[in-house]
């Protein structure tokens, strides 16, 4: 029997073929309806790949420092998956997908692929969506997949979560935004990276990012550190590499299997929300219904959390 | 939820020419018109535009070019689109790029060349009118 | 009548005009546009009174001639003792085809040779690299070693002819040619005069040709001013340019603010090596457009003449006047010319070249008809320095200095450049300087920001373009492109084939081999750069030296 599209592009991906990884990817962008059975598919020779998250501001020389570590990677043999997010303007619906140009030398390097992706202000769905793209590098073939995000928005946050190890980035002398940066960051972020070490103000900041870890002193078992990088001339590069391989270890040898079940159940959540919801909006669709309910939340009549109890109760004639 | 499938282009300058005024004005008018827009800068080699495009699985190729090298480097990234499968994607280009010239590069497959005074709209329009049926 | 009671009675009248003459004629001639503005957005009146340049100071603001604020021109007697030096840049093909141009401009009566270089040489290739392919001699003459430039300056005089060269990332390497060309002349080395744009700053921003990071960049540039400094005393070590600028797409006040800055952070960088004000400023020079407002851009040459003057005394605290003067090339913009109907792009530079003129230039480029379709054929290139020519000989416009000095208009226009050049230049101040706000993007975001809004406003017709949005009927004249024989790079690539065969390559290895050592300590490093052309090294070899040093820039993309 011949393979469908979709059968193909899968074998493809497991082939590492370029051309199938990308049209993955794309089918996943694009939450199309063969994207449920492409995951499907692959999810079985996912697990191998190590997830990198890098976040920070614009400025923080984050693509300087990926094209660096990504280098180093290559030099140790690994290949390597990168997904740079970028926010998509919530006026035009459009993006500008900048990232590669600072990794565009290595863009013909058969063991690096680089895939830009636009947050396309899915409602929650951003993280999914990076989530299974990463899944496709990963079972292409890749030994690290590194996910790259401004870290500025929530959804952002919600992205570096479907890495292993999240290194958050800083510049010195780039204003507030250290302050600025998201508080959800600072609780996640495993390794924290003063660049531009070369800097005058580069050891202060350094001290103000471990005050505001002493504050943040949410039980961990990992003591996140904060190293210093100039990721201009690699100075801090391999020291950075080394904190990573740490951690990667690290979890290896207990919180690996906690996460794992933790991501699995956040994701199984997760899938069920998306199939419920869009199934109960299919049918208030299909009834006619839908715009009744809207107008009554616009009216301030019924608020949605009231409106989808009665639906579920109804559906499921028990208490949600 | 259903996400909306969007267009997306690469905005490609092959070669050492440096004047990205207008590269950088269409790429950004392409974004306002709800395209995502790949751009990778300056000195890109025919190898690293055909590896984008692959990469990121475009739709569109936007190559702007005033350097007059557009006779060197189009025929070899349409070569090596081709040679990766690519020929499902939409080739366009502009910049300095003399009439006489414009049958050749059309013929090498890149759909339509836009020349100085071009308005953006026309340029966003074409891309619309012209978004291909990717196999 | 005292003067106030003059001007409350000017203030008075227009009033009057306003309220009772005025409305007749916009009754029957309503004006073209709801309101008239400049390309820096600046609201432009109906008409200047001498109530908008109340304040206006004359030995303060303007002065005369070769004085202190130098806003009527920075020589005493300007044009009526010498004319501007009619420069026109030119390069394509091979050193041989260049040379031949260089002698026919001369011939037809240009007063100084200026040098475009092909991508590869602008970018620090060799004719043979893989990235060279298809790129040689194309946009400019191809100089990959000495050798070239021995054929390219073949028969021209360096103690004669002065020569600019239009060259950033690789300025030590080709003004190092340049010296050895006068040292194989005979010509002292004081006597050498020219000009290297050497303008890294605007590379990272603008032209965008750099090579190496910020850093290493601004000590190749702070390099050649101090070696300038010391040992050729009537070279140009840099020009500070906003052409480019403003070719990517600035308005004229952040044309002008931004190469003021540049000039700001160059001096910065030359002071922290140690040396005094006055033993380089007299020889920094600056480079601008003439764009199509006739009048904003006299303006803004006067306001750049006056600002200059300002921040060399106040700022800088030099003492020596030639500290203070901005001298200044400019060059016809070529982003205001048209691929359709080509002949009407004669009419555009002309304008342009005029504005150059009444605002005091020293050196002026004007651009060929077939600009925007080709590099300029023999023609085209002669009917553009006819232009200057006719300008200079036939109108008048030479015989007295700084003509429209009194205009209220104008002198309204240059203040107003003035005040909104100074708050940019405080605004980047704030921000840290050029350096911090180029990694900031802020420059960045400006220009592309003008950009944008210039091509919508051309969109939407809010701004004509003869040829292009309207009057587009003209059969297409066919006017002769010049091309470039495919030959020219086949000849090149075994030129310097043989080159490297025939030198003495024990020679350059040793040579390169100290730049690399120099390079990694804090030397200046112009006179080892000059050995190691003289011995023969290509620019690739000697700008990949540095390269593996200093490694290589990548731009901060703004849109």
């Amino acid at each position: 029997m011949p393979l469908t599209k979709t059968e193909e592009i899968t074998r493809g991906v497991l082939a590492g073929d370029r051309r199938s990884i990308a049209r993955a990817i794309t089918i996943i962008e694009n939450n199309a309806p063969e994207a449920q059975k492409l995951i499907g598919s692959i999810y079985p020779h996912t697990g191998k790949a190590y997830i990198i998250g890098i976040t920070g501001p614009g400025g923080s020389g984050k693509s300087t420092l990926i094209e660096k570590i990504i280098r180093e990677y290559r030099q140790r043999g690994k290949t390597v998956g990168i997904i740079a997010v970028d926010p998509t303007s919530p006026f035009t619906g459009g993006a500008f997908l900048g990232d590669r140009i600072r990794m565009q030398d290595l863009s013909t390097d058969q063991g690096v692929f680089i895939r830009s992706m636009a947050t396309r202000n899915y409602l929650g769905g951003i993280a999914k969506a990076t989530n299974d793209a990463a899944k496709v590098l990963d079972a292409s073939g890749k030994d690290i997949v590194i996910v790259e995000t401004v870290g500025a928005g929530q959804s952002e946050v919600e992205i570096i979560k479907v890495a292993q190890t999240i290194v958050v980035l800083f510049a010195p002398g780039l204003g507030d935004e250290i302050q600025a940066i998201k508080a959800g960051i600072m609780e996640i972020g495993d390794i924290f990276v003063v660049n531009k070490a070369d800097r005058a103000n580069a050891d202060k900041a350094v001290m103000d990012i471990q005050a505001m870890l002493q504050l943040n002193n949410k039980k961990r078992t990992w003591t996140p550190l904060v190293l210093k990088t100039t990721a201009l001339t690699g100075e801090g590069v391999p020291q950075l590499m080394k904190k990573i391989e740490e951690h990667r270890l690290f979890l290896e040898k207990e919180l690996e299997r906690k996460r794992s079940r933790e991501k699995a159940e956040a994701e199984l959540v997760e899938a069920i929300k998306e199939k419920v919801a869009s199934s109960m909006i299919e049918e208030l669709k299909r009834e006619g219904k839908l715009q009744e309910l809207l107008e009554k939340i616009l009216e301030k009549k019924m608020d949605p959390a009231s409106i989808a109890e009665k639906l579920l109760s109804k559906k499921f004639r028990k208490q949600v | 939820m259903q996400s909306k499938k969007k267009i997306r282009v690469l905005i490609a300058k092959p070669g050492l020419d440096s004047h990205d005024r207008g590269a950088k004005i269409v790429a950004r008018s392409l974004r306002d018109a709800g395209m995502e827009v790949i751009y990778t800068g300056l000195r890109q080699t025919p190898e690293q535009i055909a590896e984008t495009a692959l990469q990121e699985d475009v739709d569109v190729v936007g190559l702007s070019i005033l350097s007059g090298a557009h006779k060197t480097l189009f025929p070899r990234i349409m070569e090596l689109m081709k040679g990766k499968g690519l020929t499902d994607v939409m080739v366009f280009a502009g910049g300095i790029i003399p009439e006489e010239d414009i049958p050749e590069m059309k013929k090498l497959g890149v759909r339509e060349i836009f020349g100085p005074g071009t308005p953006t709209d026309t340029i966003v329009q074409f891309v619309f009118d012209n978004i291909p049926k990717r196999n | 009548m005292s003067e106030k009671e003059k001007k409350n009675e000017i203030m008075e009248e227009l009033e009057r005009w306003e309220k009772t003459t005025l409305p007749k004629w916009m009754r029957q001639r309503p004006e073209r546009r709801s309101e008239f503005r400049n390309h820096s957005d600046t609201l432009i009146k109906r008409v200047y009174t001498p109530e908008d340049v109340k304040d206006l100071d004359y030995m303060r603001d303007l002065g005369f001639p070769g004085e202190y604020p130098f806003t009527r021109g920075v020589h005493g007697t300007m044009y009526r003792g010498r004319l501007w030096t009619m420069r026109m840049f030119s390069g394509y093909g091979a050193a041989e085809q260049t040379n031949q141009r260089f002698k026919y401009l001369l011939k037809e009566g240009e007063t100084g040779l200026s040098i475009a270089f092909d991508y590869p040489t602008i970018t620090g290739y060799d004719s043979d690299h893989p990235f060279a392919k298809g790129e040689v001699g194309i946009c400019g003459v191809a100089v990959a070693s000495l050798k070239d430039m021995e054929v390219l300056l073949n028969g021209i005089p360096l103690d004669k002819v002065t020569t600019s060269m239009t060259i950033n990332g690789p300025a030590a390497m080709l003004l190092a040619m340049y010296v050895a060309i006068g040292d194989k002349q005979g010509v002292s080395r004081e006597k050498i005069g020219g000009t290297t744009q050497n303008d890294m700053l605007k590379e990272f921003f603008a032209q965008k040709l750099g090579i190496f990071p910020p850093k290493h960049s601004l000590k190749l540039v702070t390099d050649i001013i101090e070696y300038c400094a010391r040992h050729l005393p009537k070279w140009n070590p840099i020009s500070i340019s906003g052409y480019h600028i403003r070719e990517a797409g600035s308005n004229a006040v952040q044309e002008l603010a931004f190469t003021l800055y540049d000039g700001i952070a160059y001096v910065e960088s030359v002071l922290e090596r140690g040396l005094r004000v006055d033993d380089f400023a007299p020889r920094l020079s600056f480079f601008f457009a003439s764009h199509n407002n006739l009048f904003e851009e006299i303006a803004k040459f006067r306001a750049a003449r006056r600002l200059w003057a300002k921040i060399m005394k106040e700022r800088f605290h030099a003492r020596n006047p030639r500290s203070m003067w901005m001298r200044m090339h400019v060059q016809t913009s070529g982003c205001t010319l048209t691929s359709q109907q080509p002949l009407n792009n004669v009419t555009r530079t002309t304008i342009e070249a005029l504005a150059a003129v009444l605002g005091g230039t020293q050196s002026l480029h004007t651009n060929s008809f077939d600009e925007a379709l080709c590099l300029p054929t023999e023609e085209a290139v002669r009917v553009a320095l006819r232009t200057q020519q006719i300008i200079a000989h036939e109108n008048g416009v030479a015989d007295t200095i700084d003509p429209l000095a009194g205009s209220y208009y104008i002198e309204a226009l240059t203040n107003e450049m003035e005040r909104q050049a100074m708050e940019y230049i405080r605004k980047i101040d704030d921000m840290g300087g050029a350096i911090a706000a180029i990694e900031k993007g802020f420059f960045q975001k400006e220009i592309a920001d003008s950009a944008y809004k210039y091509q919508r406003e051309t969109d939407e017709k809010k701004r004509i373009i003869v040829g292009v949005n309207e009057y587009k009927t003209g059969a297409k004249a066919p006017i002769p492109i010049l091309r470039i024989d495919p030959k020219v790079e086949k000849e090149q690539v075994s030129r310097l084939q043989k080159l490297r065969r025939e030198r003495d390559n024990g020679k350059v290895e040793k040579v390169l081999e100290k730049l690399h050592y120099m390079a990694e300590k804090d030397e200046n490093l112009m006179p080892i750069i000059i050995d190691a052309v003289k011995a023969y090294a290509t620019l690739g070899e000697i700008c990949g030296v540095l390269r593996k040093i200093y490694g290589e820039h990548k731009e901060l993309i703004v849109i």
